[in-house]
């Protein structure tokens, strides 16, 4: 029986960039097929040349046993290829239908595509038991659904072979599990997955075959069942990785910061951060857990005050902190707030800046890098190469744009400026994210070394196993409020799921009735 | 993964000389299609403007213009606000000189009136400037469209106050009275030629020498003080600025007070070095061929300085060829100036990926 789909020494370059490099890859038909790696391994630029985004240099690819020649999502489309994004394609205020006949209407009428394609799609989510409401508008229905909408869509145009992209990225753990539980009915229906994840373990829970990739190779193909997560985790980084953290039993003293029903409204009046109130004590770990974009980032920006609450207030270093008197980003810094934000590249660093000069922002007010009239250079490159040297950052080279490190080695300069302030309290989100195996290991001994030394940290991660690693007290927060708080020891992946979900009331009461 | 790197001499001059040759090449074109002969023609534009002191001089007084409002633009662009006020700052900052000059001149030496009219020039555009940078950083109006705004506005209010305030009495043309010599800027000629350097004579005064001060100080502003990293951050990352805990408003603000300071200094050399009146329209655009300056000199003074020599060429060269060559009239001098405009400014991206993408790859083999 020919393959659903096979690659065949496929490579792309860009420009000095060998993203993929002589790539074979064969998938049985009606499996579902693991594809991991780290972040910059090629896993995306390989689906993109599947999907028809990009043209492989050399190489071709074959479906069903048939040479084909995709050159546009259209080609791939008709080649019966499916894709899921991880960032969703789908017209917000538009209604389920009117998003899964997008691009495909059936005519300048809509009315008659229309009334086809709601019989087609009753007829697919009975198929495959995805059943969704056709009228409901997109941005009205939780994420969970709104990837169902983006797999609908790809069934809709016949696809045979589906390819999810970082799918759970934004799935509370439950979430995932549905949607493994959906992968596994499409596959007894005879469709094949493709399943890019740098997630171990939902390689290990739901495929049925993975392949490794690294530095742009394919390094392993295994069956899932003759294989274990070190195992994998040790292909992908090329060595033997740890995936646990040690650390002693965390000696909390003294509350150095406390906020009390802090409330934050968006610019159209919705109220974003709701009554939080929490506690961060010298020498803890305080880990905030919650599906991105439950109010942990704003949290974070009022803490480290880039903006500033509406209710509620913050008591830090001997300060008050409120609505009316606020203080700004530089005045927390000055007492002694350090912050790691969660988007390096958005907010930590300003990418078009030497490393150097990124290695002072928010710092380069102090009289340590300025002279009376002009930045003391000297002082600058000094300090950036001792750090460069202290926390291993490569290339060690001061002058390089930061643009060009990598994900580690960014993130290494944006921890090292915060915690070498010495700073009472850290504030850091996502310090991970994008982040190679390799130098997680390194980034989070310095968190707990900080810690150690008395500080306070308050962690925000939407990686659960990174929040359970690291935290002694851990914070679930969700939709803007805090929905539950448990000593670390106590946590366990369903309870947190729950939590994130705020089901986990509702499934105690149910079990105590 | 290691990134090759485009050697910088390619993107800072092939890249730019490259444009430039296909924006004449296209201009060759034109001047065939009307039955003329390139080549002399553009022996001419450029015997006009290099060949001959007095050529010199005129293209290097037209640069200083183009100096002046191309370090307003990119000290702007450098906070990330695209200031197309360039042309109402200067001529705002004129009346402030022109003030300074009919207010003085009968009582006070030039080298009293000079430092004023400098301060006066700074402080009127700054002024020009400040209205639309309040209203962009604490209203959020758009800063592009209140700065042509009050283009429009600088204009009208200029014709007003001339005409109705400043006209000399009993004239009927609208400017003031020509300024006492204490208050004209000294030529070059005449301040070179008691150490023994004769020039030709041409508009060339002081306020070239001012402005390749302010390209000395712009740099050493954007890129060696605490407030220039504060700009850049806030141009290239805004959000990283609020993280930083820069006041955003304060920096936009002082960067449209300085890119307006810096326009008003085109009244310097067109007030007080050459008209040595205050008149009508002595802008003439420059204001907006500073933002082809400022594109085409990647906002870095050194680039500005060569930017606005070349413009200054095609000014000066582009006058000669129209009187060498009476088919090509100043119109089509105006063509060859807008093609490269278009060329090395609008089109700037046109091979740039391509080249870049040619030396990486060399750079691997």
């Amino acid at each position: 029986m020919p393959y659903a789909i096979e690659l065949r020494d496929i490579s792309k370059r860009f420009g000095a960039v060998q993203a993929n490099k002589d790539i074979c890859l064969q998938v049985p038909a009606g499996t579902i097929h693991g594809i991991i790696g780290e972040n910059g391994a090629g896993k995306s630029t390989l689906m993109s040349i599947i999907y028809g985004f990009y043209e492989a240099d050399t190489g071709h690819i074959e479906v069903d046993g048939k040479r084909v020649d995709i050159r546009s999502s259209q080609d791939a489309i008709n080649a019966g290829i499916g894709m899921v994004h991880q960032h969703f394609m789908l017209v917000e205020n538009f209604s389920v239908l009117e998003n899964v006949i997008l691009g495909a209407e059936g005519g300048a009428v809509l009315k008659n595509g229309i009334g086809a394609a709601r019989i087609e799609l009753q007829r697919l989510a009975h198929e495959y038991s995805l059943d969704i409401d056709v009228d409901a508008i997109v941005e009205e229905l939780p994420v969970g659904l709104q990837q169902r909408v983006e797999i609908l869509k790809a069934l809709y145009r016949g696809a045979r072979i589906l390819i999810l992209d970082e799918p759970t990225g934004v799935l509370t753990p439950q979430e995932a599990d549905h949607l493994f539980r959906i992968l596994k009915a499409l596959k007894d229906q005879g469709v094949t997955v493709l399943l890019i994840t740098h997630k171990l373990r939902e390689i290990m829970a739901s495929t049925d075959n993975v392949s490794v990739m690294r530095q742009g190779e394919m390094v392993a193909h295994r069956e899932t069942a003759h294989t274990s997560k070190e195992d994998l985790a040790e292909l992908m980084v090329g060595k033997k990785v740890r995936l646990t953290v040690d650390k002693d039993e965390a000696q909390p003293s003294e509350v150095l910061l406390s906020a009390q029903n802090l409330s934050q409204f968006d610019s159209q009046g919705v109220k974003r951060l709701k009554n939080v109130s929490l506690e961060l004590r010298a020498g803890e770990i305080l880990g905030i857990a919650g599906v991105s974009g439950n109010g942990q980032s704003e949290l974070l920006n009022v803490l480290s005050g880039i903006t500033s609450m509406d209710e509620g207030e913050i008591h830090f270093a001997g300060q008050v902190i409120t609505a009316k008197a606020p203080k700004d980003a530089a005045q927390m810094r000055d007492l002694k707030m350090a912050h790691v934000p969660e988007d390096r590249h958005k907010m930590g660093l300003v990418t078009g800046f030497e490393a150097y000069e990124a290695a002072v922002l928010g710092y380069h007010n102090s009289p340590v890098y300025n002279g009376k009239i002009l930045m003391n250079r000297k002082v600058m490159l000094d300090e950036c190469n001792e750090r460069m040297a202290a926390w291993d950052v490569r290339p060690p080279n001061p002058h390089l744009k930061t643009a060009n490190f990598s994900g580690g080695n960014q993130q290494k300069i944006v921890i090292a400026r915060e915690v070498e302030q010495n700073p009472e309290v850290l504030l850091i989100g996502q310090p991970t994210r994008g982040v190679d195996i390799g130098a997680i290991e390194n980034i989070h001994e310095q968190i707990v070394k900080l810690r150690d030394s008395g500080k306070a940290i308050l962690l925000v991660s939407v990686e659960l196993d990174e929040i359970m690693a690291l935290s002694d007290r851990i914070i679930v927060m969700f939709d803007g409020a805090v929905v539950g708080e448990l000593d670390a020891k106590d946590a366990d992946e369903r309870t947190l799921g729950l939590m994130m979900a705020n089901a986990y009331n509702e499934e105690q009461e149910g079990v105590s009735a | 993964m290691s990134q090759a790197k485009v050697p910088t001499w390619v993107n800072i001059a092939l890249i730019p000389v490259l444009n430039i040759m296909l924006a004449f090449f296209v201009s060759g074109l034109v001047i065939l299609a009307i039955g003329e002969n390139p080549i002399e023609a553009a022996g001419y534009l450029i015997y006009g403007a290099f060949g001959y002191d007095e050529g010199i001089g005129y293209t290097l007084y037209y640069a200083t213009n183009l100096i002046f409002t191309g370090l307003a633009v990119s000290v702007a662009f450098k906070g990330g606000l695209f200031n197309i006020g360039g042309e109402g700052q200067a001529y705002i900052g004129g009346l402030g000189v022109g003030l300074i000059c009919l207010s003085l001149d009968h009582t006070m030496p030039l080298y009293v009136i000079a430092p004023l009219a400098v301060i006066g020039a700074a402080v009127f555009g700054a002024a020009w400037a400040y209205i639309p940078a309040y209203l962009q950083a604490r209203r959020g109006s758009h800063i592009v469209i209140t700065t042509i705004m009050f283009n429009f506005i600088a204009s009208s209010l200029m014709v007003y106050l001339i005409v109705n305030w400043l006209k000399e009495d009993g004239r009927m043309a609208p400017n003031s009275r020509t300024f006492e010599e204490s208050a004209w800027l000294p030529y070059l000629h005449e301040l070179l030629s008691p150490i023994g350097i004769e020039i030709g004579d041409s508009p060339l005064n002081l306020a070239f020498i001012w402005a390749l001060l302010c390209c000395v100080f712009v740099w050493g502003l954007i890129w060696h003080t605490r407030w220039g990293y504060q700009l850049r951050t806030l141009g290239t990352n805004p959000t990283a600025a609020r993280y930083a805990g820069i006041d955003t408003a304060k920096v936009t603000i002082w960067a449209m007070l300085i890119s307006g300071g810096l326009a008003g200094f085109v009244g310097l050399n067109e007030i007080m070095g050459v008209n040595h009146n205050l008149l009508l329209n002595f802008t003439a655009g420059y204001g907006f061929a500073g933002i082809a300056v400022a594109l085409m000199g990647r906002n870095h003074p050194i680039g500005i300085i060569l930017a606005a020599i070349l413009f200054g060429a095609l000014y000066q060269g582009g006058a000669e060829l129209a009187f060498e060559i009476p088919t090509i009239t100043p119109e089509i001098v105006v063509v060859i100036q807008g093609l490269v405009i278009l060329f090395s400014g609008a089109l700037e991206h046109m091979f740039k990926d391509r080249i870049e993408g040619f030396f990486i790859r060399r750079a691997v083999a």
